[in-house]
């Protein structure tokens, strides 16, 4: 049993680890504004709940489960609201998105 | 040992976000690389704590977590106002102020 908790800690340890890889990456390589907060919500979203989701199943019941179960509501609620906020303002600041040219509509970006 | 993957992966992730918080053409990709750093910094000290046996730590990362929403929309309202302390759209005086006394 203690095996099995190991395990299953361990992997989602490391695909919170590679998912937050793939987002920095989506984040480095995306064309534009928008689809690089789409690639930053990847971090913040499933890499942060793996890895707290890991680290939960290692504390077992104690304190220490609360708290990151504290940390895990508080990114849930706090990092949507903070990347809405983000892409409203660019928008209203006049950021358009990159779209396809109209006379090409097959050269999607 | 499996700590030190997830740390090692959100040094990672660390890296590259500094990378486009460098080139970032406009205001808001730096807004945005500076909140996954702060996200990325939060895992990695949850991470460190239980990597060196002090899961203490977490109380620091509950803080980073609060401070970082405060301080992306701090930045973001700066730049939309020029002003942190401006009260915002709905509170704008109109122009025609009412006639005082009478």
């Amino acid at each position: 049993m203690k095996l099995l908790v190991d395990l299953l800690s361990w992997a989602s340890l490391v695909i919170g680890g590679l998912l937050c890889i793939v987002g920095a990456v989506g984040m480095l390589r995306m064309p534009d504004f928008y689809t690089r907060v789409h690639a930053a919500s990847l971090v913040d979203t499933l890499g942060a709940g793996f890895i707290l989701f890991g680290l939960l199943l290692q504390a077992g019941f104690t304190l220490v489960a609360v708290k990151l179960l504290f940390i895990a509501v508080l990114l849930l609620f706090a990092s949507p609201t903070g990347t809405h906020a983000l892409a409203r303002a660019a928008y209203e600041r006049g950021l358009k998105p990159l779209l396809a040219e109209p006379e090409n509509p097959s050269s999607k970006p | 040992m499996m700590f030190a993957a997830a740390a090692l992966a959100l040094l990672v992730t660390l890296a590259l976000v500094v990378v486009r918080a460098a080139l970032g053409p406009t205001v808001f990709d730096r807004v945005q690389a500076a909140n996954t750093i702060g996200t990325v910094a939060l895992l990695l000290l949850a991470v460190l704590g239980f990597l060196t046996g002090r899961p203490e730590f977490l109380d620091l990362a509950l803080t980073y977590g609060l401070l970082n929403i405060i301080g992306t929309v701090a930045v973001l309202k700066f730049f939309r106002y020029g002003d942190l302390g401006d009260p915002g759209e709905e509170l704008e005086v109109t122009e025609s102020p009412p006639k005082a006394g009478s």
